[in-house]
């Protein structure tokens, strides 16, 4: 077929799918494990930190890029509220969700989500409970 | 299908099943099941192990806690129990969850030995938990050995309802 002037390279677009990137902040190995798993089960990519410390440490270079952090409450060295508040200090804005089996302890939940908490679940956690947020997430 | 075979497999969906009755496992073990796919295929068993590991460190702090000659620490002992709740909530293991429920208003009400009933319960609930999993585990061995068809097909189809 000869081609007539004009015409317009038609040239297929590549969809690349953005992956959710999580970092999960949890000093039991077990839950970190979980977390991973049900986060790479709905599509996305994680890194972990073993107390609020050390989350903080990764974003203090200001490099750290996270949709979501998924912050246990009761940690070692720093625990999730003072982890959450510090890093609300620092500007974070990631989505920071609360995992923690206090949640159903109203006055400690409280403090939880006062401390910067996007929202806040009560273990264990499931590909259910996190599904929703993560769709938000990704639409966004 | 070889007679011997079918009869493991019926065994074992029935073990799984009496696993559920009886209350050692809940959904949340279906959960971790649901996560194991051919790129993590030992991913339960992983995390299992974890779970035994986390009951025998846990065990042995709450009972050195309460060993204490003198006055117990009652927070520290209802940390340890608050981490095994946590633990056990995640992998399914109902029955060593609701008795860390029980232990946790113990540990608040300061009561000694209900406490030290309670550990005593705790340390048996998990350990037969253990050994009724790797019963389980064991039978899936022989039958995948003996079967090129996944057993956790068979169990896919019982808990998940997948066909």
């Amino acid at each position: 077929m000869a081609s007539t002037g004009g015409d317009i390279e038609q040239t297929k677009s590549v969809e690349v799918k953005k992956k959710l990137n999580v970092l999960i902040v949890d000093d039991s190995a077990l839950i970190r494990k979980l977390h991973e798993a049900i986060i790479e089960k709905l599509g996305g990519i994680s890194q972990t930190a073993e107390n609020g410390e050390e989350a903080v440490n990764i974003h203090r270079n200001g490099d750290a890029s996270f949709d979501l952090i998924l912050m246990d409450k009761q940690m070692p060295k720093m625990d999730g509220v003072s982890a959450t508040k510090k890093l609300r200090e620092m500007k974070v804005t990631s989505m920071i969700v609360g995992v923690t089996t206090l949640a159903a302890d109203e006055e400690e939940y409280k403090a939880f989500m006062d401390a910067g908490l996007d929202h806040c679940f009560e273990k264990p956690l499931s590909k259910d409970k996190l599904e929703p947020l993560i769709n938000k997430l990704m639409d966004a | 299908m070889d007679s011997h075979v079918a009869q493991l497999q019926m065994q074992y969906r029935n073990y799984i099943l009496s696993l559920y009755q009886q209350g050692f496992l809940d959904d949340q073990f279906t959960e971790l099941k649901s996560l194991q796919d051919d790129g993590s295929p030992d991913f339960v068993a992983e995390v299992l192990s974890l779970f035994f590991d986390d009951c025998v460190k846990l065990v042995g702090n709450m009972a050195r806690a309460l060993d204490q000659t003198g006055t117990v620490d009652f927070s520290q002992v209802g940390a340890n129990v608050h981490q095994l709740k946590g633990s056990s909530s995640s992998v399914g293991a109902k029955r060593v969850k609701g008795l860390c429920i029980n232990f946790k208003e113990l540990c608040e009400a300061k009561n000694y030995e209900g406490c030290v009933r309670c550990l005593q319960q705790v340390d048996i609930e998990y350990k037969t938990l253990k050994a009724k999993l790797q019963d389980m585990f064991n039978v899936s061995v022989i039958i995948v050995h003996m079967n090129p068809v996944s057993v956790w097909d068979d169990f896919n189809k019982i808990i998940l309802g997948k066909e």
